[in-house]
């Protein structure tokens, strides 16, 4: 099956001499919602700039749907779509004509644009706004506009850097069931996020880039099961005065309505609640400490931080 | 819901297949249009001061000193001087045009939007060019227009007076656009319209001919090559070229509008200030 992105040894050394990816190597299925994962300076934007063409790469291939962006730049182009970090469209232009303009860089003249327009602006609930200067919408709006404008031509490949950043918790959720949608309708996507919530809920697949290099590929399911101790916060219904003897658990308390249990992955959590009920504490509620993925990723990135200020924050 | 409309289906029609001449007409006929509606929708911007700074020069020169200067090559210094103010506004348009809508594009990113777009370097080159040449051309048209209310003119050569100005508005659209490329904030789109192309419109034989020069001065003139192009276009309108062969002018037009094509084609194949 031809994947929807492959990257071979890609190397990245910017004139300044900084080396942004170090040989990446990527494979990305047809129809998948892939998740690329970083701190800041890690080699994401980079590599997302390589497969748009922004940035021009040192060494290796990249080929989106069997399209080599050297040989077969064109078509690998028309395959994509990206939505940036940063706003990048006309802040004097209106919303409408932004997005004419990208459906004629496509072939779509501006008759074959309209129902696309009407589509993707009702859909992400921009209509109303259509004859308004990009300028003067809000952060949300913009974001929103600048999907609707990676999707009106349609890509078999959807990137998005960030696509969430800034955006109430209401709106990030209607945008990640949108986002699920149009995956379902068989676009890859691609996804950069710092809510890893985001990315634990919504990709199949995940790489961890760190430092230039892939730390990291594999599915969800299986990084989230490399953990080995997930730690709980437990609500419980009455007071308690002091934290009671639990065989094969650490407890701390929070305060004297919640515990703080970890668990290890072996153990599991039945025999931590017959303990619970034999001392007659009841619980009213249990929830996950930190998300599971922010566990792992702190995890694999440690010493990122560290090194972070050496890069200049160009990656 | 402050968001999103969920649907079910797409519904969408299906994308049509294009052949590659097809999408590159649409492409850059989304260029051009963008760029025309740019200039159009600031037109207190881009049209109407060259209109109120063309009709300022023909009540000074035409009617309130124009006539204490005689006749300069055989033709009233009103008639002699309009084909150089038409020049003049089509070349300082042309050049503008282009150099501050793609650094505008530039500075505000929206430039990516194109580059990552498959629409080819020669298409994005032809869009922003001819989106200046239509500046330059309507400008020029706007002068002519104001200046046959102080001068009768008949033209002398429909197609010289077309060319040349096509040519011209072409060249210093390719000007703008290495300007544009080359800017890194909004005052290097002004410092060569300010420091250079004023100094050489002004001496390039708008408002004199250069056979009243001395022959020193009549020398350095020639090195300039708006001269040329105010001259050819004079030749067009007028017949009057000022001892300059207007086939050795378009040559010349020519062979730089190819050498700054070539160059700015490969400003972009190179991604100079654009990519990184």
């Amino acid at each position: 099956m031809t994947q929807a992105l492959v990257i071979k040894n890609l190397k990245k050394v910017y004139d300044d001499g900084f080396v942004a990816l170090k040989g990446v190597d990527l494979e990305v299925a047809k129809g998948d919602f892939f998740a690329l994962l970083g701190p800041n300076g890690a080699g994401k934007s980079t590599t997302i700039g390589v497969i748009s063409s922004m940035v021009r790469k040192s060494a290796g291939s990249v080929s989106v749907f069997g399209y080599d962006i050297e040989r077969d730049l064109v078509r690998a182009k028309r395959s994509l779509g990206v939505v940036p970090q940063e706003f990048n469209f006309n802040q004097f232009e209106k919303v409408a004509d932004i997005l004419v303009s990208q459906a004629g860089y496509y072939g779509l003249s501006a008759r074959q644009a309209r129902p696309r327009i009407e589509h993707y602006l009702k859909k992400l609930g921009l209509w109303d706004k259509r004859f308004t200067q990009s300028r003067m919408l809000s952060g949300g709006m913009k974001r929103r506009l600048m999907i609707a404008r990676a999707l009106i031509h349609e890509p078999e490949l959807l990137i998005l850097d960030e696509p969430t950043a800034g955006v109430d918790i209401e709106l990030r959720r209607s945008l990640w069931e949108f986002i699920k949608e149009i995956n379902d309708y068989g676009t890859t996507i691609i996804l950069t996020t710092h809510y890893l919530e985001e990315a634990e809920q919504l990709c199949r697949n995940i790489a961890i880039i760190d430092q230039g290099e892939i730390v990291e590929n594999t599915s969800m399911k299986r990084l989230l099961s490399l953990l080995q101790k997930e730690s709980f916060v437990l609500d419980l219904r009455q007071p308690i005065e002091q934290i009671p003897a639990f065989s094969g658990y650490k407890v701390n308390k929070i305060d004297s309505n919640s515990l703080e249990v970890e668990v290890d992955k072996n153990t599991g959590v039945n025999d931590l609640f017959r303990q619970l009920s034999e001392l007659k504490i009841e619980v009213a509620s249990m929830r996950n400490k930190n998300n599971r993925l922010e566990e792992l990723f702190v995890n694999m990135t440690k010493g990122a931080l560290k090194d972070e200020s050496a890069t200049g924050g160009k990656a | 819901m402050s968001g999103l409309e969920n649907e079910g289906s797409r519904g969408l029609p299906e994308r049509p297949q294009h052949s590659e001449f097809r999408y590159h007409w649409v492409a850059f006929v989304t260029i051009f249009a963008k760029e025309v509606r740019r200039f159009m929708r600031i037109w207190p911007q881009t049209l109407l001061p060259p209109a109120i700074s063309m009709v300022l020069y023909f009540v000074i020169f035409g009617a309130v000193i124009g006539s204490r200067i005689g006749t300069m090559s055989g033709f009233s210094y009103m008639t002699y001087v309009l084909p150089g103010l038409i020049m003049m506004s089509v070349i300082t348009n042309s050049f503008s045009n282009v150099a501050s809508s793609f650094f505008s594009n530039k500075f505000q990113r929206s430039i990516e939007e194109v580059l990552i777009s498959p629409v080819p370097n020669w298409i994005i080159l032809a869009g922003y060019v001819l989106g200046g040449v239509a500046r330059g051309v309507i400008t020029g048209a706007i002068v002519m227009g104001l200046g046959l209310f102080f001068v009768e003119l008949e033209v002398h050569d429909v197609l010289v007076t077309l060319l040349a100005v096509v040519m011209t508005a072409t060249l210093f659209a390719l000007g703008g656009f290495i300007n544009g490329v080359f800017a890194r904030k909004f005052d290097d789109v002004s410092i060569i319209p300010t420091f250079v192309l004023t100094p050489m419109t002004y001496l390039g034989g708008v408002f004199y001919s250069i056979e009243i020069l001395p022959e020193f001065w009549q020398k350095v003139s020639m090195l300039n090559p708006i001269l040329y192009q105010v001259n050819t276009f004079r030749y067009g309108l007028l017949g009057e070229a000022g001892g300059l062969d207007t086939r050795f002018a378009f040559v010349v037009m020519l062979l730089a509008i190819l050498s700054l094509g070539a160059y700015s084609l490969h400003l972009l194949k190179t991604g100079r200030g654009l990519r990184s």
